[in-house]
């Protein structure tokens, strides 16, 4: 076989041993899935109408508007796992076993974030059938799910990457489950996700206009549900998951390969 | 013969603490080579550096005809690891990690489900093979690890503290398993803090202190080291105790156990010598036991006078 096959069949055998992880380890999983589809039911819900009343001075639909963030938020919740996941494998001796074996290096991190991207899809899609059971009418074609969706993979896989390296660094599970909450929690709430930018105080709006989720949320809206977006703001998008993506990667595989012969 | 391992001025600290102080050891091929040292020694730091875990801060090493710096992964395509730490996948079944093993060898899907159920069968894993490797006992954890070692066939398999944790019954089989290996032509090299194990197995054995080998030769050499044996007396008081130091001043005191270690050969000569110069100062001794050198001797020898080096 050649090194290209043995990459991908090394890789492929790293994202069952993950999947079987996710499977008789579920908690986890099922925690990042139910976050999101807790707060659609709360804000979607309970706030919805109040929201809805209070904003653009009303006829505003809430659960429109609130459903993209929400997806971006099962992403950032999804990314704890992951993160858990590679603290703990380098505690572990299973690793150091598979860094005194002639594998292909990368793929032990690279089977985390596949793993990872088929929860988050899984994820994803309970969080659309949940928010189309109580009202969510997005009126995108099928070129638009797709980009939608195409963008979202993006986005996790971004994420995922950047959350496994801070999971390296931390070296225990604890630690790891802190070191994300940036991610998994505080970028998704100081962003467009519940509020439009124009209804923010000052301060948080400077913070949420800047910040990678933002232009994510914006491209979204406009694929899902055609609301107008700034011109440039989907490049953004997608130059901000590239981003994140390579310094994940390279940060990740530094950390993961420290201290061993090359 | 040509050399499984060799390895030149192995230097290594971590931040001030130097852990390996130039160590130079070769292990011949087909052969079993023992790492004898207490904790702290730096042995498990010699095991991870030989088998591509860490690097080095300076030396020498080829592992399998291979330079370890220029061609690592040629290195690990010809060794197998079994750590201290067991190197086993809990949230896997038994079977699980070895066909997972056998995928990363790339042994095929067929041969690599064979080859698994061969090695449950040969450690007596058959029924545990459906389990969850957490729920193992430490014996079956280390009995799977070191089958998941073997899935790639290794020509050169480290195991740092095989049977650390053991119990008697473990430790006799796991020593078993691994005069197997050697007997199948595999060359082992082993980390111990037994001097028993080291005695049974190894073919040579180096010893390890404060990162510095302080000897190194065939256990017959290394018993050789500590000329004859010696006798030691327990007395039942301290004065007793104080008054046999003085009629025996070549004795080693213990204070704390009242136990003197008089240099002695175990010859009838030397030992009734013994007894009446025991007798001609009255002394009470409440127990008098014969040891011939073995290497406990040999160990706290080498290890109590750790700068001069004893080389065979």
């Amino acid at each position: 076989m050649s090194t290209t096959s043995y990459a991908v069949a090394d890789t492929a055998t790293m994202l069952r041993r993950n999947l079987r992880h996710s499977l008789r380890y579920p908690s986890l999983a099922a925690g990042a899935i139910g976050m999101p589809i807790i707060m659609l039911l709360l804000f979607g819900l309970v706030f919805g109408d109040t929201f809805s009343a209070g904003i653009n001075g009303g006829g505003f639909d809430y659960l429109d508007f609130l459903t993209p963030g929400l997806l971006l938020m099962s992403i950032a919740s999804g990314t704890m796992s992951p993160a858990i996941g590679a603290a703990v494998d380098m505690t572990e001796g299973i690793v150091a076993r598979f860094r005194t074996m002639a594998i292909y290096r990368p793929s032990v991190l690279t089977g985390h974030v596949l793993g990872n991207v088929i929860l988050t899809i899984v994820s994803l899609t309970l969080v659309v059938g949940f928010a189309v059971l109580i009202g969510f009418r997005p009126n995108a074609s099928i070129g638009d799910w797709l980009l939608a969706a195409g963008l979202l993979i993006l986005v996790t896989i971004a994420l995922t990457w950047f959350a496994i390296a801070l999971g390296l660094i931390s070296k225990t599970a604890e630690g790891a489950s802190n070191i994300v909450l940036p991610i998994s929690f505080v970028l998704p709430f100081l962003s467009n996700t519940f509020l439009p930018l124009e209804a923010m105080p000052s301060g948080i709006r400077w913070f949420a206009e800047y910040q990678p989720f933002t232009p994510i949320i914006d491209s979204l809206r406009h694929l899902l549900l055609g609301t107008p977006m700034e011109s440039g703001s989907g490049w953004l998008a997608i130059a901000w998951c590239v981003a994140i993506t390579v310094v994940g990667y390279f940060w990740a595989q530094k950390s993961y390969n420290k201290g061993t012969a090359a | 013969m040509s050399a499984a391992i060799e390895a030149l001025g192995l230097h290594k600290s971590y931040g001030d603490k130097l852990v390996l102080d130039g160590i130079d050891l070769t292990v011949a091929q087909g052969t079993i080579f023992a790492l004898l040292g207490p904790n702290g020694a730096g042995k498990t730091t010699a095991v991870q550096i030989l088998s591509t875990l860490i690097t080095a801060d300076a030396g020498q090493i080829r592992v399998a005809g291979h330079d370890l710096y220029a061609d690592p992964d040629a290195v690990r395509a010809a060794i197998g690891v079994t750590g201290q730490f067991s190197a086993v996948d809990g949230l896997l079944t038994g079977r699980e990690n070895l066909i997972m093993m056998a995928d990363l060898y790339h042994l095929g899907r067929r041969a690599g489900r064979e080859r698994a159920d061969r090695l449950l069968e040969q450690f007596d894993l058959v029924e545990a093979g459906g389990k969850l490797a957490m729920t193992y006992s430490g014996g079956m954890k280390r009995r799977l690890d070191l089958a998941m070692t073997l899935v790639g066939s290794p020509q050169i398999i480290f195991l740092d503290e095989p049977t650390t944790g053991l119990d008697p019954r473990s430790r006799h089989s796991m020593w078993s398993m691994i005069r197997e290996l050697v007997a199948g032509g595999v060359t082992v090299l082993l980390t111990t803090q037994y001097l028993e194990e080291a005695d049974q197995l190894a073919d040579r054995i180096a010893v390890l202190d404060h990162g510095r080998l302080v000897a190194q030769g065939t256990p017959e050499e290394l018993k050789r080291l500590v000329p004859g044996g010696h006798v030691q007396l327990r007395f039942n008081s301290p004065e007793e105790f104080t008054l046999a130091g003085q009629v025996l001043p070549t004795a080693l005191p213990n204070a704390e156990a009242l136990t003197l270690q008089v240099p002695n050969d175990g010859s009838v000569h030397a030992l009734r010598d013994l007894l009446t110069r025991i007798e001609d100062a009255s002394l009470e001794v409440s127990e008098l036991t014969v040891h011939t050198p073995d290497l406990d001797d040999v160990f706290f020898a080498v290890t109590d006078h750790s700068q001069q080096k004893v080389a065979s």
